[in-house]
């Protein structure tokens, strides 16, 4: 392959960035590198170097890639090289500036959706490498403002938006009386110990998207599930630490989620439609820990209403007129194997399901995954230009007639927004509960 | 747990037809019995955005315009968050608090149930309040709380310096801290978290992050010497103010104790560790290999390992004795002294051992039934739903409170009815 080019444009300037590089010199950086690499990490590390003979295939899989004119800078070995690699020719010795411009490659340039895992020859999961730039990004303290002040979140309150302990239990009694207007028995049962369900979501339900959380009272209560939501902390199963390299807070989160469901004496955790949460759970934070499979049984929601659909717990009363086409978020269908099911619940949903291509596993990433979007403004643009190839890819599915998008990830759902207005498309966005809350059986209103 | 002599220990059945409660009000929440078992009470609705609480069929006298996490405590009142013309508080017995406020959560109970505490916020300002007496002190947050043993101090993780979201660089400084009784440590941290308090309520211990990447315990305002990768939360050894917590180095996990390592051997996981009664014996639950777990006594792990989970380990009174549950695939286990029972369940609740600690009892649960196990021998009764087994003050009787066919049963029944 050829040498990465110049990235074209002034970099975006962040605080947390340049706060952090101030000060640091040739041998603190040397030696966090050498530490995380001497003692974080092993085989697999040294198996992804060794093997990886710069063929360069893996650059074909890369939205930043194809939507920049194939400029290697964006290729995924071409992250790697500018990175990692480089930290590694030089025992670490590197400067400031290159720090600056990994911590940028690594936060901002990388989803870690892991789709150049799948065009690797040898499977090398460049994700993982990114990973390991960003724990050494993190251990020097040049982890970009925004997704820091998530990390901080969550060491907090252990949730991604600095809710209170009192607003949690508040939120939720309070959407509890909203839908009690609709359903006047319907309840939001906290901290039932002993139902069989505990539901967890992401913060930005309870602070912003709080009709969520009603419309999935509402499905559970139409589909007389024995449920639960915690009342005390462990009731957000989101995890931007995972993506910021603060593997203890990682863990911290994800112990205190299990030992809530554990407390409540729940069957399983059924989460709301989160992509980058279901990998926490379900596969790094439970892991860090030393459980290796979620020690209770996590189901996402698609799952979750498959279940659901098939049972015949909640009917269809008429389904979703507009064409839709779905969006595969990574870390539930390429990550999670959900993707198959997803499509059953479209289409037992929706009177048109419209595909897009690639799909499935193969599907683009949103760009807005992996931690990029809680980057925040300072780098917006450097997603939505960064996965042209997916406005592409919904222009066709639109011109192909789908009218409505459906992306059960919280992540998918921001990212996808800007790209469909930045590049004009006109899609409505949705995840799978807005529709399912509209078009499923409920008893009538007294 | 034991019960109180006083107790009608009569072998015995006692029957409350809580599903007739049901004609009286628009809807009746989920039970919980009273620990003698005598009554059974669950929070009602009465009429639109109007609720109360029944007990043996009567409500409280008084309704609120919300109530929520009704729980007896151990002697026996009977507890709920209550609110009213949007003011929040707590109430026993069916009379609230004088104090009230702007919201009130996560209750705290003493072991004897005399001290009862809540979080509180009035006005985004926060403190502990117990038995209905708020702190003087408030904070802007406030995050982990404690209840001293002994039932008098409360305590909890406060933040005593203000950085507004998004001030990375402020809140690395520290701005967080540990109040007892509402006076904050000096120090400040970059977080704060899993808090105790000594037995004798004057000593508060707490996980602290000092910067990004260095953990430890601080005690009273002041950090262990040393640092850790990570640590988890400390407890006290009891009748000492001495501090014992897990700590990680070099990605294992062991026990310290005031910062010096406890145990000579180190874990991929340790967590809970807890003293017996007498302060003898320490266990843990460890990992000894990735994705295997089990019980470490004094340092040693038990033989048997489990695959997915291994909670609610508890010490028989006289300290000689370890029980816990175990998950291995979808089933949980008891296990007492490292021996595993042959039964297996959906769900088991925490063992109980008899006064002479020969006897151990649990609650468990097989699609949707409850049953109660006394050293490994499955009971009789399917149940819609149980509540722990209670043992007599001579060990002989168990109280078994339950809900069979709608109607809450309390009886008393002799041990040797689940014994060969
Ligand atoms: S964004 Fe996805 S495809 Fe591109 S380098 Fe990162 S993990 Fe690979
Ligand atoms: S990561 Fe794999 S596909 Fe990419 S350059 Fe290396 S060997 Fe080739």
């Amino acid at each position: 392959m050829s040498e990465p080019v110049k990235q074209e444009g002034a970099q975006a300037l962040d605080e947390g960035i340049e706060a952090g590089i101030s000060g640091l010199t040739t041998e603190q950086i040397a030696s966090v590198i050498n530490e995380v690499i001497d003692n974080e990490t092993g085989a697999r590390l040294k198996t992804y170097v060794d093997t990886c003979v710069h063929c360069g295939l893996c650059s074909e899989a890369c939205h930043f890639y194809l939507s920049h004119e194939k400029d290697p800078h964006y290729s995924p070995v071409g992250k790697v090289k500018q990175t990692l690699w480089e930290m590694l020719r030089k025992k670490g010795r590197v400067g400031p500036a290159f720090i600056k411009n990994a911590a940028i490659i690594a936060h901002t340039e990388c989803n870690l959706c892991k789709r150049c895992a799948q065009y690797c020859p040898f499977g090398i999961d460049i994700a993982y490498l990114m990973l390991v730039v960003r724990r050494i990004i993190h251990k020097l303290g040049v982890t970009p403002l925004y997704i820091q002040d998530t990390a901080h979140s969550h060491s907090v309150t252990m949730n991604q938006m600095w809710v209170k302990g009192d607003e949690w239990p508040d939120t939720l009694q309070w959407q509890e009386e909203e839908a009690q207007t609709e359903i006047p028995t319907l309840r939001i049962p906290l901290d039932k110990e002993g139902a069989d369900i505990m539901y967890s979501v992401i913060a930005p339900e309870p602070k912003f998207q709080a009709q969520l959380i009603y419309q999935m009272a509402v499905i559970m209560d139409v589909a007389g599930v024995n449920w639960t939501m915690p009342a005390t902390l462990g009731w957000d199963n989101s995890d931007m630490a995972m993506y910021t390299g603060d593997n203890e807070i990682m863990g911290r989160l994800k112990r205190t989620h299990y030992e809530t469901a554990q407390r409540l004496r729940v069957k399983r955790i059924v989460m709301g439609e989160c992509g980058h949460a279901f990998r926490s759970v379900y596969d790094m934070g439970n892991r860090w820990l030393g459980w290796k499979m979620p020690p209770i049984p996590m189901v996402h929601a698609i799952d979750f209403y498959h279940e659901l659909l098939s049972q015949g717990r909640i009917k269809i009363k008429q389904k979703y007129p507009e064409p839709v086409t779905l969006h595969d978020p990574c870390n539930v269908v390429r990550g999670g194997g959900l993707g198959e099911k997803l499509r059953e619940v479209a289409h037992a949903m929706c009177e048109t399901v419209v595909e897009m291509h690639p799909n499935r596993e193969h599907n683009y990433c949103c760009s807005a995954g992996g931690g990029v979007i809680n980057c925040g403004p300072p780098f917006k643009m450097t997603r939505v230009n960064g996965n042209r190839v997916k406005a592409e890819q919904l222009f066709a599915a639109k011109t192909r007639g789908a009218k409505t998008l459906i992306t059960p990830c919280h992540n998918c759902h921001s990212g996808l927004h800007d790209i469909v207005e930045h590049f004009g498309i006109g899609l409505e966005i949705k995840f799978i509960s807005d529709i399912l809350y509209e078009i499923i059986e409920k008893p009538e209103a007294t | 747990m034991k019960g109180g002599r006083e107790w009608d220990w009569e072998i015995s059945e006692k029957r409350v037809a809580i599903n007739e409660w049901g004609t009286s009000f628009g809807w009746v929440e989920e039970p919980y019995a009273s620990p003698d078992g005598e009554t059974v009470a669950a929070i009602v609705n009465v009429a639109e955005m109007e609720f109360s609480v029944c007990v043996n069929g009567k409500a409280w006298d008084v309704t609120f315009d919300k109530v929520w996490h009704l729980r007896y405590l151990p002697d026996g009142r009977l507890t709920a968050l209550v609110s009213e013309m949007g003011e929040w508080t707590a109430a026993i017995d069916g009379i609230a608090w004088d104090s009230k406020f702007g919201y009130v959560w996560n209750p705290l109970v003493s072991e004897d149930g005399q001290a009862f505490a809540v979080a509180a916020q009035q006005d985004m300002q926060y403190c502990m309040v117990l038995n209905g007496e708020p702190w003087n002190e408030t904070f802007a947050n406030m995050t982990y709380f404690a209840l001293s043993p002994c039932g008098t101090k409360t305590a909890a993780a406060v933040q005593v310096e203000n950085a507004a979201s998004g001030e990375i660089h402020k809140f690395k400084k520290g701005t967080f801290t540990a109040a007892l009784e509402g006076k904050a440590w000096e120090s400040t941290y970059v977080n704060v978290w899993g808090l105790a308090i000594s037995p004798d309520g004057e000593s508060l211990a707490a996980e602290v992050r000092q910067d990004l990447y260095d953990y430890t315990i601080a005690v009273d305002g002041k950090a262990w010497d040393t640092t850790f990768s990570c640590v988890w939360e400390p407890i006290f050894r009891p009748g000492t103010r001495t501090v014992v917590a897990p700590v990680r180095t070099k990605g294992q996990w062991t026990l310290a104790e005031n910062g010096n390592t406890l145990w000579d051997r180190s874990f991929v996981q340790l967590w809970q560790p807890i003293f017996s009664p007498d302060g003898n014996h320490l266990a843990a639950i460890v990992a000894p290999a990735f994705g295997r777990w089990t019980v470490a006594l004094d340092g040693v792990p038990w033989a048997k390992t489990f695959g997915d989970m291994v909670t609610d380990v508890v010490f028989s009174s006289d300290g000689k004795r370890l029980a816990a549950l175990a998950k291995e695939g979808r089933f949980w286990k008891v296990v007492v002294d490292g021996k595993v029972w042959s039964h297996k369940f959906d769900m088991a609740w925490p063992p109980v051992f008899s006064p002479d600690n020969e006897t151990v009892a649990a609650k468990v649960e097989t699609e949707g039934t409850y049953a109660f196990v006394v050293n490994d021998r499955l009971g009789p009764h399917a149940c819609e739903a149980a509540w722990d087994p209670v043992f007599s003050p001579d060990g002989n009787r168990l109280l078994l409170r339950s809900i069979e066919d709608g109607v809450y049963c309390r009886r008393v029944v002799p041990v040797s009815d689940f014994m060969p």
